[in-house]
């Protein structure tokens, strides 16, 4: 697919891969095998109907095709963009044993792109509504999954967003070279189509509780994610000019401080940055300093490139993009100047020693091997924590380990009605597991309301 | 939906709001207070709510025009709806009966003493205001501390009115007087909570501040917020905003929120509307990211829109 050069695209925030055109697009679509079995759906958390869809590309039906996936995935132009499509149906592509998988990912991005710009999106027909209310906390990519499908089966469904602008992740994280806001946007406005309500600026835990809620909605689904950020806890964390890349690309993506002045929230980005981490997150805070215009960009990760739990795809655009890595290095403290800016970090070098849980070789500090990286600006991008707002404020809310909340195989917490899924259930993972458990979600939620169940009378 | 329906202006570029946000009255407790974004390109921005009304579904906010954003909703006008508004956040102050508190207000520091003054009072403590400010026309709220307060102190710099003096003068007076001080509280600009917190120390008095650092999102998120607490790193919008003043790392508070100041410095420039450099008028500035050394940060005693 073609994309935009490296030397170019590291001013500005246009998005990188240019897409397929109609006639590359069905020429990859006509590779595909149409197996009997498909396995590649196995691989979908939503279970998009790939060989369908496929084969509607391969034979220039478009907005057939826009259809077919919107049958399953109310998000195909977020999730043609953001899916890991490596690891999950382009893994299970019979066509990849030999050679190159059917492009399954940069296909859907064409449908759903091709079918925004010929303006081939309608709602489709709503049943009639059913007159049961759902709340759903958060309007990530869970959230909004959960949302389309529910009112897709006629429930009255409205979302509380904390933030001015709603996505969650999809807004105040990934940066719009990865997922240009026209594509959320228009995501979101197929929401309204739908009949959803967005409430924005509203605090769940705070504006009013989750008890609150439940006032007005017959269900509630809470997905607001793994919001929290994590600190490395070394010396010099708290230094001007360390960042985590939640407030980093916060300040980017949602409040455009890469238009500083002319939007009035500053970000400070030096020339020399070091990003801690070796995931989704920490790529796109060194590809966004690249862009603010950081003449070094340097990630320090503790494994190496084979344990990073990035997608290749994004670890290569940012080392075209001239961002460096160093492997098999842990920060041990952040060394300030007399002004309090960070001015360097130090790191010991590791070796990778036995798998540990993960199933990954646990990196072991090599005695004596500290060394300094000299740098104006550090984010941390290590991962988040739970959000703590709505178990904090919701006392029968049982807990897993770490503040996630827990729920059974429904999806169903420990509270009557209310049901949890995507980062908050399992702490931070991919959009599309996300979008996967809200989808389930929605399942659970729509049999727990057209069920036969004792009312408040019965007792 | 957060339609402004009264407004006033108490002091010179000093405002008092009355909002409407049903869900915020409602819920809205002493110490919280709420994010606001006044125009597509602005900033988010804290400011503490200093009383409420749930009957009539309103909330009251103080702030002093002083940066782009404060300037702006200064010329918005009854009627008008305020883009976002975002709360109430942060923990509530912990209230009960300490017995005699004596809570402190350093200059703009005043709006949020006041809710936090009123539900101390209420919870039948004997309250002892002392209010301090740079000169006369700087000193806030004088009468509607007086009513919640059962004596009233005040102190400016230039003694303009009052004692001539600081806050810390007029406590450290009273306790050589054999005051008995149960519990002080104290908010305005950084370096007046510090010299409170430091004063108080040795006599081991239960001393709270109120911080204001720079935030973001203020739901816990970003973490710039963050602060030194007794070794530990907390955020100022989910952990706080009041903390124990005798285990807060004022140092990193005070650096921490003068992270941006040459980057608006700079922005200030650009934009701003007149060359003297005498001009007061802080155009382009940045309202929760203030101050670049003493002075800027003296000048937050009557600039603390970030009531947080």
């Amino acid at each position: 697919m073609p994309e935009q050069p490296p030397g170019q695209r590291v001013r500005n925030f246009d998005e990188v891969p240019l897409g397929y055109d109609a006639e590359a697009a069905m020429a990859e679509a006509s590779r595909c095998l149409q197996c009997r079995r498909p396995l590649c759906v196995d691989g979908c958390p939503v279970r998009v109907k790939i060989p369908e869809f496929v084969r509607l590309v391969a034979e220039g039906r478009f907005s057939e095709a826009a259809r077919k996936i919107k049958e399953t995935n109310a998000f195909p132009a977020i999730c043609g963009r953001v899916c890991p499509q490596e690891s999950q149906c382009e893994l299970k592509c019979v066509l990849g044993k030999r050679g190159e998988p059917v492009a399954i990912g940069r296909l859907e991005r064409f449908v759903a792109d091709w079918a925004l710009q010929h303006g081939k999106i309608q709602a489709p027909e709503l049943p009639p509504p059913t007159g049961y209310s759902v709340g759903v906390v958060g309007s990530g990519p869970g959230g909004l999954a959960c949302a389309a499908d529910l009112a897709m089966r006629g429930h009255d469904v409205t979302i509380y967003e904390l933030f001015h602008a709603a996505g969650g992740v999809l807004r105040y994280g990934i940066p719009r070279f990865r997922l240009p806001r026209e594509v959320l946007e228009a995501e979101l406005e197929y929401l309204a189509k739908l009949g959803v309500t967005i409430r924005l600026n509203f605090v769940v835990g705070r504006t009013a509780t989750l008890d609150d809620l439940m006032e007005d909605h017959d269900a509630i689904f809470v997905a607001t994610g793994a919001g929290l950020p994590r600190f490395l806890g070394i010396e010099g964390e708290n230094l001007l000019g360390v960042y985590s890349a939640n407030e980093f690309l916060t300040r980017v993506n949602l409040m455009r401080a890469d238009r500083f002045p002319e939007y009035h929230t500053p970000v400070h980005c030096g020339d020399q940055v070091v990003v801690v981490g070796g995931g989704n997150v920490a790529m796109d805070a060194a590809r966004t300093a690249r862009r603010l215009g950081a003449e070094n960009v340097t990630v320090v990760y503790r494994r190496t490139r084979a344990e990073m739990p990035a997608r290749t795809e994004e670890v290569v655009h940012a080392e075209e993009e001239g961002v460096r890595f160093g492997f098999l290095a842990s920060p041990t403290a952040l060394n300030g100047d007399d002004d309090g800016w960070v001015c360097s970090m130090t790191c010991q070098r590791m070796e990778l020693g036995e798998p540990d849980a993960s199933g990954r070789r646990r990196p072991m500090p090599i005695e004596g091997s500290e060394y300094e990286i000299a740098c104006d600006t550090a984010i941390v991008a290590i991962g988040s924590r739970a959000h703590p707002l709505v178990p904090e404020t919701t006392p029968d809310l049982e807990l897993s380990t770490r503040g996630y909340i827990a729920i059974d195989d429904s999806g169903a917490t420990s509270k009557e009605g209310v049901f949890a899924g995507g980062d908050i259930v399992t702490g931070a993972a991919t959009v599309i597991e996300a979008m996967g458990a809200g989808r389930r979600a929605a399942d659970s939620i729509h049999r727990y309301l057209t069920s036969e169940r004792p009312t408040d009378e019965d007792g | 939906m957060h339609e402004i329906v009264a407004r006033e202006e108490i002091a010179k570029d000093t405002w008092r709001y009355i909002v409407r946000a049903p869900e915020i009255a409602r819920q809205r407790r002493a110490g919280q207070f709420v994010v606001l974004r006044v125009y597509e390109k602005g900033e988010r921005f804290p400011l503490t709510v200093v009383s409420s009304d749930p009957d009539e579904g309103t909330i009251e906010l103080i702030f002093q025009a002083v940066g782009t954003s404060t300037r702006m909703l200064a010329k918005m006008d009854v009627g008008v709806e305020i883009l976002d508004l975002a709360g109430p956040l942060g923990r509530p102050t912990h209230i009960e009966h300490f017995g005699t508190c004596a809570v402190l207000g350093g200059g703009f520091g005043m709006a949020p003493v006041i809710p936090i003054a009123t539900a101390l009072a209420e919870a039948g403590n004997t309250l002892i205001g002392i209010n301090g400010a740079r000169s006369r026309e700087y000193v806030i709220l004088e009468e509607r501390f007086r009513q919640i307060c059962d004596r009233v102190e005040i102190c400016t710099d230039d003694g303009s009115y009052g004692h001539r003096g600081f806050v810390t003068d007029v406590l450290q007076r009273l306790i050589d007087a054999g005051e008995q001080i149960d519990y002080v509280l104290a908010i305005g600009p950084t370096p007046m909570m510090r010299a409170v917190a430091e004063l108080t120390r040795p006599y081991g008095i239960r001393t709270v501040v109120s911080l204001n650092p720079i935030m973001v999102d203020g739901t816990g998120m970003c973490g710039g917020c963050r602060v030194e607490v007794a070794g530990e790193v907390k955020f100022a919008c989910v952990d706080g905003p009041e903390f124990d003043a005798h285990q807060v790392d004022f140092d990193m508070l005070m650096k921490r929120q003068r992270m941006y100041s040459e980057m608006e410095g700079e922005a200030r420039k650009m934009f701003e509307p007149h060359s003297t450099p005498l001009c007061c008028c802080k155009e382009g500035g940045h309202d929760n990211n203030r101050g670049k050394d003493e002075a800027a940060a003296d000048a937050r005693a009557a600039s603390r829109p970030a009531g947080a």
